[in-house]
């Protein structure tokens, strides 16, 4: 059983289809409870990072996704949560990665980052199975995760950032997998059976 | 690098897609649904859904499209046609819609795109803006292009951005239906002005079309309707053609 956080984010709808396309049992929830139930964890957000936060403290959320020994799908802004800060509203994130998010320079690339963007593959992991390098995933990003030692796939827009980061039971992709066509399904899939 | 888009558009009028020119003479093009299917299958990188039905029962026929369509696609879309309160723009987005445009209700009402950005992030707020040349001077006009505003296009542009959209949809009436070609000069002026990116929007009519708007205008996607709907162009045959033109497409 998958927890889908019903971060209140619209991505959630678009994730939900994809599980039932892939016949995964999931329940969508905002309880500790079901958390603890699960399996796995996918984490999908999108809107503004210290709205995202707050919600998370309210819900009593934030310690428990903090200390989760179970696989944990972060997705765009679920994945910049799981940083140490967020400059973003300037607020606390989870702390998994012990980084800090940056924002794309208007003045040298266009603000969001928006449409389809090659995804090259560093580190061989099973998140990425059977998925070509250089494959084309969706983005739709203002801010970003600088590439660190946790960053198993990189994108550029501009200059190199982090698609996809990786720690323990913590993965994050800064794409959106649920609206990249097949590519998209293929990396949910391998999160669902292989993670 | 992010690659440039091809967006079909499919303006709707009770789950059916139309087409007209010029904003009028409306024919049928097909249910919006399968359309859709069919657009993911041949390789769209997003769509586009306007409604244009004129009924009390809008808000519902939006929100049904959107479900609809959700569960068939896997790419992402924008949907618009009227929107006017953020509760609508929430149901819109939960539903499973990437983002909502807005054109008339924010020439009325401004807060409502920097309420929306900052609610749901400036990534899933569209501002679509439908400019006509009145004697040498690029105006906006507002309820599908029947009323003219005193708004002028690359001020109006500018401001949408400062106030928080994402993206700017351009659509210039003079073109559209035409198929003459996009308004390179225009978007290249928009283009050059704002730091979000570009949809043009309006005169697509073959594949160097396209080439110019990416290639001279610096658009980040193109916009066309009935070019895809009647299969005058395949969008695998235009992606290739821009390929090989150095213009980076997803194919």
């Amino acid at each position: 059983m998958i927890a889908l956080i019903d971060s209140g984010a619209g991505n959630v709808a678009s994730v939900a289809n994809v599980l039932k396309d892939l016949n995964a049992e999931y329940i969508l929830t905002k309880r500790e409870i079901d958390i603890c139930n699960a399996d796995k964890i996918i984490f999908p957000g999108v809107g503004e990072a210290s709205f995202a936060v707050r919600q998370l403290h309210i819900l009593n959320l934030f310690n428990l996704l903090r200390i989760v020994k179970k696989p944990m799908l972060g997705i765009c802004l679920g994945m910049q949560l799981m940083c140490e800060k967020l400059v973003e509203g300037n607020s606390a994130g989870l702390g998994i990665f012990p980084v800090s998010t940056e924002i794309f320079s208007k003045d040298k690339v266009k603000v969001p980052h928006m449409g389809w963007n090659k995804v090259e593959i560093i580190e061989n992991q099973k998140l990425f199975d059977g998925i070509n390098n250089n494959e084309y995933y969706y983005y739709a990003n203002s801010f970003y995760v600088p590439i660190n030692e946790y960053t198993i796939a990189k994108s550029n827009h501009g200059s190199d950032f982090s698609a996809s980061i990786k720690k323990d039971n913590y993965y994050g992709v800064q794409f959106h997998p649920e609206k990249s066509g097949a590519a998209g399904i293929k990396l949910l899939k391998n999160f669902i059976e292989l993670c | 690098m992010l690659t440039k888009r091809i967006i079909p558009c499919l303006d709707v009028m009770d789950g059916r897609v139309v087409k007209g020119t010029n904003f009028i003479n409306l024919r049928d093009a097909g249910s919006a649904v399968e359309l859709a299917e069919r657009y993911y299958a041949e390789g769209a990188d997003e769509l586009v859904f306007l409604d244009i039905t004129a009924s009390v029962e809008k808000r519902k026929t939006l929100l049904n499209l959107v479900i609809e369509v959700a569960d068939v696609i896997r790419i992402p879309f924008t949907v618009g046609g009227g929107i006017t309160e953020i509760g609508d723009i929430e149901k819109l987005l939960n539903a499973g819609a990437e983002k909502i445009s807005l054109n008339s209700s924010i020439v009325n009402n401004p807060k409502l795109i920097s309420e929306a950005s900052k609610q749901f992030g400036s990534q899933a707020v569209v501002a679509a803006i439908d400019i006509k040349d009145i004697n040498g001077v690029h105006k906006v006009f507002i309820k599908g292009g029947r009323e003219e505003t005193k708004l002028i296009g690359l001020d109006w542009c500018k401001e949408v951005v400062d106030l928080g959209a994402g993206e700017i949809l351009l659509t210039s009436m003079d073109k559209d239906g035409t198929k003459e070609g996009f308004d390179l000069e225009f978007l290249k002026k928009l283009t050059d002005s704002v730091s979000v990116p570009v949809i043009a929007s309006g005169g697509a009519g073959n594949k160097e079309h396209f080439l110019k708007a990416f290639s001279i205008a610096n658009v980040d996607a193109c916009l066309a309707a009935s070019l895809f709907h009647y299969k005058e162009l395949e969008i695998k045959e235009l992606k290739e053609y821009l390929k090989n033109n150095n213009v980076e497409v997803r194919v």
